[in-house]
């Protein structure tokens, strides 16, 4: 049985949480490059590429690209072969974040009791996720969630004749309803079926696919991402809300079996901010 | 095409709010108050009491922002604004002191909108997530109240051109309606 030390796990939590925030990744700013080259309004070309110069600012000065540094959402892959040691994983995963958010210089914007609302200032703890797969590998995967876009996520209990236009009307009002408010171009998780957490932790999952906009290796499935897609960027909401052609970079849509009564519908809405990455120890 | 760019500096006068257009960009320059969720919850405490905010309200701007920690000798960090509409409780009162503005992102409520009309106040757009651009238009920045609030603290921040388009005008116009209207595709 192979054996990992939890150390490792908190050092490449802190090494993720602090490279998400200052460095935005290549491919993001690609994309909202091509985003550019589509965008028709003019104000929301001069959006976009304050948007990108801002990511270059970030480098430079080696500030967070957003002042919203995020709830450090941890997805951790443990293979069902390894021995972890050396302490707790979610204890560690949270030493991790604290140092990544206190030698990062990031922003604490964790409260530790939703009604006392009193800070934690260390921005832990993080929201973890763990899952038992097979081998011995570990995979540890991070993402700065800002809360702008996360206050318009949503989830519904849809019913199976909804069908494919219930879920696309019930993704299209949402992405209305939450406007400027979620820092388009957005990114989207789409959770389908399972029932609703498993709905809502598949749209988060969602989010973390990379690259960004890789479809759905089902077919049937990447089909609906692209029509969601089509949907979204013809509300007109454009970048920053205030009107364009660009609402959303990607669509990711996962999808799980479900009761034949059912067709739980999870959205989880993500900024043009969108930083994750993973390592594997 | 950019859009028509004017420059304002704070405290803001009837006359200088009066011109401003809804898609205007504007850099502004001089003194604004940050204050978000804990701290709005606190001034708005203040001012039911009958006292008055920590700072001279009359012409004033209020910027919706929690910054991220300083490098040593910088004034803030990364420093974009917040979702406007979480402090739309609190607007009418706030306007009620003669505050003039208030700097936030994305869209807000009916109820805001009538706050504004009310007061004669205007609603500017800063770009959301784009923090680390908008802290090099900072010069200063220093804790007025409530430090205990950390990044939610109530601070004097000291702008130089920074950049806010007018989202809501005294003619009524809203940028995020109209914008959305204008491009969607039917």
């Amino acid at each position: 049985m192979r054996e990992v030390n939890v150390q490792d796990i908190t050092d490449a939590v802190r090494e993720m949480a602090i490279d998400v925030n200052l460095h935005l990744s290549e491919g993001l700013v690609d994309d909202l490059a091509k985003a550019l080259e589509r965008e028709e309004s003019p104000l929301g070309r001069e959006i976009i590429e304050r948007i990108i110069d801002n990511a270059r600012a970030a480098r430079d000065k080696q500030l967070p690209a957003c002042q919203d540094t995020g709830t450090a959402v941890v997805m951790a892959e443990i293979g069902q072969d390894v021995h972890l040691v050396g302490g707790d994983l979610t204890e560690a995963i949270n030493e991790g974040v604290e140092r990544g958010y206190k030698e990062g210089r990031l922003r604490m914007s964790i409260v530790g009791d939703p009604i006392r609302r009193v800070n934690t200032n260390t921005n832990a703890p993080a929201v973890v996720h763990t899952f038992i797969v097979p081998g011995e590998g570990v995979k540890i995967s991070f993402m700065a969630k800002g809360s702008g876009c996360e206050n318009m996520s949503r989830l519904k209990m849809l019913n199976p004749a909804d069908g494919e236009e219930g879920i696309l009307r019930f993704i299209e009002e949402a992405v209305i309803e939450a406007d400027g408010r979620a820092c388009p171009p957005m990114t989207l998780g789409v959770g389908l079926g399972g029932d609703l957490e498993q709905a809502a932790l598949l749209a988060k999952r969602a989010l973390f696919r990379a690259p960004l906009g890789a479809p759905n290796p089902a077919g049937h499935v990447a089909d609906l991402e692209r029509k969601i897609l089509a949907r979204v960027n013809a509300t007109g909401v454009g970048p920053m809300g205030m009107g364009g052609r660009v609402t959303a970079l990607a669509v990711h849509v996962e999808v799980a079996p479900v009761h034949i009564s059912s067709l739980p519908l999870a959205l989880n809405v993500d900024c043009h901010a969108h930083r994750h990455r993973s390592v594997e120890l | 095409m950019t859009p028509r760019t004017t420059k304002l500096t704070t405290p803001l006068k009837e006359s200088d709010l009066k011109t401003l257009h809804t898609g205007d960009m504007i850099l502004l320059s001089g003194e604004v108050y940050t204050a978000r969720d804990a701290g709005h919850e606190r001034m708005v405490r203040l001012i039911h009491e009958g006292r008055k905010p920590p700072f001279d309200p009359k012409g004033a701007v209020i910027y919706y922002v929690g910054p991220t920690p300083p490098h040593p000798g910088m004034p803030v960090g990364s420093c974009g604004p917040t979702t406007s509409s979480r402090m739309d409780a609190y607007l009418d009162v706030v306007l009620s002191t003669g505050i003039k503005a208030t700097v936030g992102k994305g869209c807000r409520s009916p109820e805001a909108y009538d706050a504004m009309r009310k007061h004669g106040a205007v609603y500017l757009a800063a770009i959301g997530g784009a923090g680390a651009l908008l802290s090099g238009h900072v010069t200063g920045a220093e804790v007025v109240a409530w430090e205990d609030l950390g990044t939610e603290a109530l601070r004097r921040l000291t702008i130089k051109d920074f950049p806010v388009i007018v989202a809501y005008d005294l003619a009524g116009n809203d940028i995020f309606g109209e914008g959305r209207r204008k491009w969607a595709r039917r």
